[in-house]
C-alpha cells in the first residue's frame, strides 16, 4: 500500500468512520459518495462502535508479504451492532477455539510496515471481546 | 482547579515468566525473583507498538472522561519507543482519537519519565487556560538487550490521563520536579538496546532523585508521609520502589495498589503512570495520592492528587488495571517471544 492511499483510508482505518445516509439511513463502511441504495448524497458522518460478532473466518497458514510474523492468523467477516459487515484481522486470539458467534472488538493495532525504513500503517483488527 | 477528568490503559495480553528467560541464559530465576521482585512481564504483541497501545488506552480515558474529544487541545506522548525516529507518534493519536486538527501534539523523551512530562505539561497548560483538556500519555514497548538484567523486566503497555477543569476525578493539588544530568541509562541514536551503568542506577540516581522529589514536595506542602492515603512510586524493577518507600517511611499498603512490577514489569514511560491508573481504580473519595516518577538522565516529578466524588461514578466505565494484569493471559516461550520483539535475525 502506497503512501497517499493509506493516508486517504484513515478515516475508516483508525476510527471507523462510516457514512449513515441521510435519506434511508442505511450506513455505508466505508463511507461512500452515492448511496447504493437509493441514490442519496447526502451522510451523516458517524464512528462504528466496533463491536459486534464473528460471523465466519478462515485461518491463514501461509500469509503474503509483509504478514508472515503473525501466522497462523485469522481473518473474518464481523456483523458490527450496528447491522454493517466488516472484514478484518482478528488477533490476540487462540485460533484453535476461534468460533463463529464470538463476541469480537476492535482494538487500534499495525497493519503492516513498509519494511524496516518505510512507513507503517496501521488499522482496527479485532480482539475477544473480554472486557480488557 | 485542575486535574484528573479520564484515565485508561492498556496491557498487552502477552506474558513471559522470570523462569523462561533465566533458562536460556542459565541464570538463577529464583534468584531474580528474589533479588529484585519480579515474577513476570507483559510483551508487546507483534501488532503493538507505542502508538497502539496509545490509541487504546486514551479510548479508555475518553470513555470516563465522557467529552467529545473535539475538546482536546493538547496531546502528548511519552515514550522511549515511538515507532518512528522522525514522524510524531502524537498525530497519530490524536488522528485515531478524532481530535485532529486543532490541537497542539508533541512527542516526549525522557527515558522512563517521559510519561509524567506530558502529564506535568497538559495540567499546567489546563491550569493556565491555554487549553480545557489535554491528554498525557506515557507509553513504552521497552527494549531489554538479549541477556542482560533488563530484559527481565522491560515490558509494555500504556497508559492515558485526560486532564481537564471540570468534572474531575482527581484534583491536583501540587507538583514538583527534581533533576540532575546523572548518566545512569541511555541508548544512542541507531541503537537497538539501551546501556545502563549496573548499580550506579540505584544511589546516585533512582534513590537520589526520587527522595529529593519526595522531600521537596513534602517540604512545600508541610505534610509527611502519614498524611498520604496512597504512594506510587517508578518501579524499573520491584524491589527499588518498596526499599524507598520503607525508607522514606511509607508503609505497604500505601503502595499496595500502585506496585505492578512484580507481575507487570517495567513499562519505562508507562510505569509510575499506570501505578497511579491501578490505585484510582481502587481508591476513594476524598483520598490523596503522592506519585512520584523517575527518568534515568535524571530527574523525578512529583505530583499530589486528591480523589473526587466523581471517581467512583467512572470507576467502571473502563477495565480496570489489575484485570487486563490479571486476566486473559498468553504466556510466551522464549522463541515466540524472541520472534514477538524481533530479536531474530531473518534475511533481509
Amino acid at each position: 500500500m502506497n503512501v497517499p492511499k493509506h493516508w486517504r483510508e484513515i478515516p475508516e482505518r483508525y476510527r471507523m468512520e462510516a457514512g449513515k445516509c441521510t435519506k434511508c439511513t442505511k450506513i455505508l463502511f466505508p463511507a461512500r459518495l452515492v448511496c447504493p441504495f437509493c441514490g442519496n448524497k447526502e451522510f451523516d458522518k458517524i464512528n462504528l462502535s466496533g463491536k459486534g460478532k464473528l460471523l465466519t473466518y478462515t485461518i491463514i497458514r501461509t500469509a503474503p508479504e509483509g504478514f508472515e510474523d503473525f501466522t497462523p492468523y485469522a481473518i473474518g467477516i464481523v456483523e458490527l451492532k450496528e447491522g454493517v459487515k466488516v472484514m478484518g484481522q482478528i488477533t490476540d486470539c487462540n485460533t484453535e477455539t476461534l468460533k463463529t458467534g464470538d463476541q469480537l472488538v476492535a482494538k487500534f493495532r499495525r497493519m503492516n510496515e513498509e519494511g524496516k525504513t518505510g512507513m507503517i500503517m496501521y488499522s482496527y483488527k479485532f480482539v475477544p471481546d473480554l472486557g480488557i | 482547579m485542575v486535574g484528573i477528568i479520564g484515565y485508561g490503559t492498556q496491557i498487552p495480553r502477552y506474558r513471559i515468566k522470570v523462569e523462561e528467560i533465566a533458562k536460556v541464559w542459565g541464570a538463577d530465576a529464583s534468584a531474580i525473583r528474589r533479588g529484585l521482585n519480579l515474577n513476570e512481564k507483559s510483551v508487546p504483541a507483534p501488532d503493538e507498538d507505542c502508538a497502539t497501545l496509545s490509541v487504546n488506552a486514551a479510548r479508555d480515558a475518553l470513555k470516563r472522561a465522557g467529552i467529545d474529544p473535539k475538546k482536546i487541545g493538547a496531546v502528548y506522548v511519552g515514550s522511549e519507543s515511538h515507532p518512528y525516529a522522525v514522524k510524531p507518534t502524537g498525530t497519530i493519536v490524536a488522528e485515531a482519537l478524532g481530535i485532529c486538527p486543532d490541537v497542539h501534539t508533541a512527542d516526549l523523551e525522557f527515558a522512563c519519565k517521559a510519561g509524567t512530562e506530558g502529564m506535568f505539561i497538559a495540567l499546567q497548560l489546563v491550569k493556565s487556560g491555554a487549553v480545557s483538556c489535554a491528554l498525557a500519555i506515557g507509553a513504552d514497548t521497552s527494549q531489554g538487550a538479549p541477556g542482560d538484567a533488563l530484559e527481565y523486566s522491560a515490558s509494555a503497555g500504556a497508559a492515558a490521563f485526560i486532564m481537564g477543569s471540570e468534572n474531575l476525578v482527581a484534583e491536583l493539588l501540587e507538583t514538583d520536579c527534581y533533576m540532575t544530568d546523572t548518566p545512569d541509562f541511555w541508548r544512542r541514536e541507531n541503537a537497538h538496546y539501551p546501556e545502563h551503568g549496573g548499580r550506579f542506577t540505584g544511589d546516585p540516581a533512582y534513590k537520589k532523585h526520587v527522595t529529593g522529589a519526595v522531600m521537596a514536595i513534602l517540604e512545600r506542602t508541610a505534610t509527611k508521609p502519614e498524611d498520604f492515603d496512597y504512594l506510587v512510586f517508578h518501579q524499573p524493577n520491584g524491589k527499588f520502589p518498596v526499599q524507598m518507600a520503607k525508607k522514606l517511611g511509607f508503609k505497604e499498603p500505601q503502595y499496595r495498589y500502585g506496585l505492578l512490577t512484580p507481575t507487570l514489569g517495567n513499562t519505562y514511560s508507562g510505569s509510575s503512570p499506570m501505578g497511579l491508573a491501578a490505585t484510582l481504580d481502587e481508591a476513594k473519595p476524598e483520598q490523596t495520592i503522592l506519585l512520584v516518577s523517575y527518568g534515568s538522565g535524571a530527574g523525578s516529578d512529583a505530583f499530589i492528587f486528591r480523589t473526587t466524588e466523581r471517581l467512583l461514578e467512572v470507576h467502571n466505565q473502563a477495565p480496570k488495571v489489575r484485570k487486563q494484569l490479571d486476566e486473559h493471559k498468553f504466556y510466551l516461550e522464549y522463541g515466540s517471544y524472541a520472534k514477538f520483539r524481533r530479536k531474530i535475525l531473518k534475511p533481509e
